[in-house]
């Protein structure tokens, strides 16, 4: 998409521009730029202390609706998935006002990549992190609308992954404000936009869809078969089948449940652990279990057998006898 | 607070005018009737002159609109952002006028306020953007270097209305192309809302020719006030017919 022409000047701000608040006085460095979208530029930058990423644009009701989502991202308990707020101002420049707003900065590298260079195993991990944001998101009354490998980094160690931009978040039973049209249900015709926890799961999804299609698809034929046939093309992407199939197609009523289905996925023995951590140490001990288990098994079965059949014996030997008095 | 209903006007257009009226002033007069003028200038390979790129930002400055100049694999997204974009516009115009009348005296709009105080004016105006009421109206360059742009901008009303349906406020459409076969400008689809019809109109269209923009900015503002007009006299039905143009 082209920039207009005031967002242009806005990212072609050099490394070492200071930007004044006009509020609040606070002066930030830019160090570089770290990415810019159809709603603003964001950018590295220093402030006294420490480093923050600061987003500045030239539509102040843009800048405003974010901070208000990062605002109330910040009050829900427990939830890491956006970044923690820190200053919000205008900066004057040439007689011209534009809004901006400071934000943690969040290091680390995309979805995809990390995924790229971990290994395939993190996938599921990353996934359980997510689905235990986006049902806290839920339960205080958020969509998060345009969830994409491009907002979700990871950082660490230890691995948690973190999203960037809350700008398509919206307040559940509204329409979607923003989204990308490869994650959009709307999109495959499998859904309206209307922002609910559906929504967000069909994006987790297409997010797993994803990472085995780098480059994404278009759409074609479109709605389920379309992806589900290019799922079923990839080997590495059969385990997760149902749970994509389920999701798509609307079958998880919150992020919960759809958690459940990829934890047991992973662990298919047993489900219901809370963290990955967790959920491995159960399974080396289930693995021990059942080894330990294997030798007495089989033994035990065939005592169960003889007693039955040893029980019976006794019962109608009792009963032949019983009978056999009778007739005498 | 009573916002009435929005109207926009999205235009759809590859070029520069070349017959008519200015449709900069035609904007300018739109706007003066409370219409929004959006412009989305759509490219392939090609690029947009100078003059046509001038032409769409300067009818959506006048119209006071969002214009943006993109390639026709992003126009889906690009339609239902820059009509989401005009309408908070709109909205915090309306807003904004409140607040002076609230604050009374001097220039006070949002950003006058300090930051803090911003988020709920903002509230206000989401709630708005999620409940108002939105007539749009489309106008489709129809002209010679449109042809093969013309499925892409099908699919792409067919997505506005997939998103502009999932608000709770009720929405009404209508397309209208330029240059029409008898017309300058030619109505396809009348108020309707919902876009779906559109398919089996759009697959018989015609292109060709030359390119009145300005009259046909000029004959949608009409459209909007007799449809006001038959408004007050009819009662509000979604019944919805369409004509056929070719």
């Amino acid at each position: 998409m082209m920039m207009n022409n005031t967002l242009k000047s806005l990212s072609n701000l050099s490394p070492g521009t200071t930007i004044r608040g006009k509020w609040y006085q606070k002066q930030y460095t830019i160090i570089k730029e770290l990415g810019y979208g159809a709603n603003g530029v964001v950018y590295l930058v220093r402030d006294s202390n420490r480093q923050a990423a600061l987003k500045i644009s030239d539509n102040p009701s843009s800048i405003t609706s974010e901070v208000n989502v990062l605002k109330s991202f910040n009050k829900v308990q427990g939830s890491a998935l956006g970044p923690s707020l820190l200053d919000v101002d205008d900066w004057e420049q040439q007689g011209k006002q534009h809004s901006f707003y400071v934000m943690e900065f969040i290091k680390g590298p995309d979805l995809l990549s990390f995924i790229q260079q971990k290994g395939s195993e993190w996938l599921g991990v990353l996934m359980l992190q997510l689905l235990a944001d986006l049902e806290i998101l839920h339960q205080n009354g958020w969509v998060f609308g345009d969830l994409k490998p491009e907002n979700l980094l990871v950082t660490g160690p230890p691995a948690r992954i973190r999203c960037i931009d809350v700008g398509g978040t919206t307040i559940k039973g509204r329409a979607i404000k923003e989204f990308t049209e490869f994650y959009d249900r709307g999109y495959w015709g499998l859904g309206s936009r209307k922002a609910d926890e559906r929504y967000d799961l069909f994006a987790v999804a297409m997010i797993i869809v994803n990472t085995s299609y780098p480059r994404r698809f278009n759409k074609t034929t479109g709605g389920l078969p379309q992806i589900m046939g290019m799922v079923k093309q990839k080997q590495e992407l059969a385990k997760y089948e149902t749970v994509i199939n389920k999701a798509l197609s609307g079958h998880y009523q919150t992020a919960g449940e759809m958690r459940r289905d990829v934890l047991s996925v992973l662990q298919p023995r047993k489900s219901g652990a809370s963290s990955a951590q967790q959920a491995q140490a159960k399974s080396r001990v289930q693995v021990h279990k059942t080894r330990t288990g294997k030798h007495s098994s089989k033994p035990k079965k065939k005592s169960h057998f003889l007693e039955t059949v040893f029980l019976i014996a006794a019962i109608s030997m009792m009963y032949f006898f019983y009978l056999y008095s009778q007739v005498l | 607070m009573k916002t009435g209903t929005l109207k926009q006007v999205l235009l759809i257009t590859d070029g520069c005018s070349n017959q008519g009226e200015d449709p900069i002033a035609m904007a300018a007069l739109a706007k003066e009737q409370g219409i929004s003028i959006n412009v989305i200038g759509v490219m392939e390979q090609d690029v947009i002159d100078d003059q046509g790129l001038k032409e769409i930002e300067g009818i959506a400055l006048a119209g006071g609109g969002v214009s943006q100049v993109v390639y026709s694999q992003q126009l889906s997204q690009t339609v239902q952002m820059v009509t989401r974009k005009a309408m908070t516009q709109t909205l915090q115009g309306v807003v904004n006028k409140e607040l002076q009348q609230i604050l009374g005296g001097g220039a006070k709009t949002m950003e006058d306020l300090p930051p803090e105080k911003r988020g709920e004016i903002m509230e206000v105006v989401d709630e708005l953007g999620e409940t108002v009421q939105l007539e749009v109206l489309i106008l489709v360059d129809t002209s010679a270097s449109m042809t093969h742009k013309l499925p892409t901008v099908k699919e792409a009303l067919l997505d506005l209305s997939l998103s502009l349906n999932a608000r709770s406020g009720s929405n009404r459409f209508s397309v209208f192309v330029f240059p029409g076969k008898h017309k300058e400008v030619e109505k396809l689809l009348d108020w309707t809302p919902k876009l779906e019809s559109l398919t089996t109109i759009f697959s018989k269209l015609k292109t060709g020719g030359i390119t009145p923009t300005g009259p046909a900015i000029k004959e949608a503002m009409s459209y909007f006030q007799q449809k006001r007009s038959l408004r007050s006299l009819l009662s509000r039905d979604d019944e919805q017919y369409f004509e056929e143009s070719i």
